[in-house]
């Protein structure tokens, strides 16, 4: 009896000690995690309830932001610019993904160089990548209206134009989708060669043999880059500022954009922080809908053991 | 399992030497494909560079010139003397340096705990730290704002330093725990006998043989901070404290004309990227395989 007591207190303090220590270890995260994250969101949602100038005192007002936020016909183009980028753009750029990893995804001598060549461009920074695209896209002398002139067809004012400038974002970004690529190549890689054997050996062709094996099991790589792609995209700041500063005719403000200009360069923080909010609740419901289809088209593994 | 060769073929069907000949057919085909893809990929990177070593009216002609007769370097010095490029250079350097520092020290750290260690709430709180990746920068902005402002850390580096130094990032800590999970646990039990502690365990035992992984972190943070544009947009002011992207952001309203010093400027803030990524490929695709984001 006292010897297993004994036991059990030395047991307990061990435990006591790891834990004290594992807290240690995490302290850092649990700092960042409510001094950056946690405790911003709350106030960034108390601050939605305020009329706040930041040099003027804050006053509480309580829904009359997301009132106004319903009557301001330009945050709506903001969304709809925003809609057009996530839902034209991400699966035409996860689609290009797609076939840049099938495309190396093959045994061929050098096929590394290849790999190294689609990827390298995604490196480049937004900043420089935006100024970049500004020169090709330039209506004289870029090299846009170059090719289309080598192809016999007529110059385009590819930022100029209302109607191409958000084309012309989501072309551009066509350059990055090394990044994509690589884990979808990895995905690919995963996938046993013995499945493919067992399959050539029933006679699947190989259209087949990609429809049945490749493409199910690469949905969980697939998802994953769409949820964060999406996330992504519906936060598209960088070309725009830079390239277009959300013009011609605000056809390229896009939802961040217009964020931005309201909290730092009209310093209306409620309504901006109420704008954050709205764009946060879009962006939850968007991902626990995919979430929600994804039992439907997303294929694990582990499911075939069950 | 592998299939004999003289098998597949039989299972394959007739005439090896024709078979042959339409691989080889097939295999050029994928090369041509490949390469001309890969030309039209490289062609902007191509075009930057060769704008680059152009003189102002060079980068005027139609058709273009891709490789410029004659070859200029003066846009290099030009640019670095048009605006206070060397300055933004260095600030670049140390940010990233401070920034990927604190990702790997507070990333390993809280990574060791969820590897290694049993706690109350470990489950939960490390889903928690998986679903912070899923979490849009945009909602926290504003606040996060406004206490860097509140200490007084505006037009400092701090805001972009300090929030790597505390927990540096949930994607980071993942992929420690993910390299920590493939390290056998007798290590840690062994040295448990001679009475180490945690934290000699952790420093000692465990981050020795985590080279491969921390320098995956290392590149992924360098990259992250090196290209970080909006960040240093809010809070950097004053043009001494500018880090590249802003600095490059800044010519183009100042010398919108002029693409060869603007393509100069980029070349120089891309360039360090692309050697690192070539001198620390092989830590890249490991890091890319370890996440496991890629599905299974």
């Amino acid at each position: 009896m006292g010897l297993l007591s004994g036991y059990r207190r030395r047991r307990r303090s061990l435990l006591w000690h790891e834990t004290r220590d594992a807290y240690l270890f995490i302290l850092p995260w649990i700092l960042g995690f409510l001094l950056f994250l946690a405790g911003p969101m709350l106030a960034s949602l108390a601050i939605s309830f305020t009329r706040w100038e930041i040099v003027t005192p804050s006053q509480f007002v309580g829904l009359d932001q997301y009132a106004r936020l319903a009557r301001d016909d330009r945050l709506f183009l903001s969304l709809w610019n925003t809609a057009y980028y996530v839902f034209l753009g991400v699966p035409l750029h996860l689609f290009l993904a797609l076939l840049a990893a099938l495309a190396v995804n093959i045994n061929l001598r050098g096929i590394r160089l290849y790999r190294t060549l689609f990827y390298v461009p995604s490196l480049t920074p937004a900043v420089a990548n935006a100024i970049l695209w500004l020169w090709i896209f330039h209506p004289q002398w870029g090299l846009a209206n170059a090719a289309l002139e080598l192809l016999g067809l007529p110059p385009l004012f590819w930022l100029q134009d209302p109607r191409l400038a958000k084309p012309a974002f989501i072309i551009m970004s066509w350059w990055t989708i090394g990044g994509q690529m690589v884990i979808l190549l990895a995905g690919l890689k995963g996938i046993p060669v013995t499945f493919y054997e067992a399959a050539e050996i029933d006679g699947a062709s190989a259209w087949g043999r990609f429809w049945r094996i490749t493409l199910p099991l690469l949905t969980p790589a697939l998802f994953f880059n769409l949820i964060i792609a999406i996330i992504g995209a519906f936060q598209v700041f960088t070309a725009a500022y830079i390239m277009t500063e959300g013009g011609p005719n605000y056809a390229t403000l896009f939802y961040l954009l217009y964020l931005y200009r309201m909290a730092f360069e009209n310093f209306r923080m409620g309504y901006a922080s109420a704008m954050a909010w709205v764009l946060f609740l879009i962006i939850l419901a968007f991902t626990a809908l995919q979430f929600r289809l994804s039992n439907r088209w997303v294929f694990y593994e582990g499911d075939l053991r069950r | 399992m592998t299939v004999q060769p003289a098998f597949r073929a039989a299972v394959r069907g007739p005439s090896r030497g024709r078979k042959r000949l339409r691989q080889a057919a097939v295999q050029g085909l994928w090369y041509a494909v490949l390469s001309g893809v890969a030309l039209v990929l490289a062609l902007p990177l191509l075009w930057l560079v060769s704008t680059s070593f152009k003189t102002g009216a060079q980068t005027f002609l139609m058709p273009p010139q891709w490789i410029p007769e004659p070859i200029v370097w003066s846009n290099y010095p030009e640019a670095f003397r048009a605006v206070d490029f060397g300055r933004y250079f260095w600030n670049t350097i140390y940010v990233t340096l401070a920034s990927t520092a604190g990702t790997l020290v507070t990333a390993s750290l809280a990574a060791f705990a969820f590897a290694r260690l049993r706690f109350p709430l470990r489950g939960p709180l490390f889903g928690l730290v998986l679903s912070t990746i899923m979490l849009p920068g945009i909602v926290t902005l504003i606040p996060t704002f406004i206490v860097f402002r509140y200490l007084g850390w505006i037009d400092s580096f701090k805001p972009l330093i300090v929030p790597n130094w505390l927990g540096g990032g949930a994607f980071y800590i993942f992929l420690f725990r993910q390299f920590f999970m493939t390290l056998p646990l007798e290590l840690d039990e062994a040295a448990r006998v001679d009475g180490a502690s945690n934290f000699l365990i952790y420093g000692r035992i465990l981050l020795p043989l985590s080279a491969p992984v921390a320098a995956t972190v290392a590149i992924f943070s360098f990259i992250y901070n090196w290209n970080d544009f909006f960040t240093p947009l809010i809070y950097l002011q004053s043009p001494r404290n500018w880090t590249m992207a802003i600095g490059l952001q800044s010519f183009k309203d100042l010398y919108s004309t002029s693409w060869n010093l603007m393509m100069a400027a980029s070349t120089v803030m891309i360039a360090p990227l692309l050697a690192l990524f070539f001198a620390a490929q092989r830590y890249f695709t490991s890091g890319i395989q370890m996440s496991g984001i890629a599905g299974r």
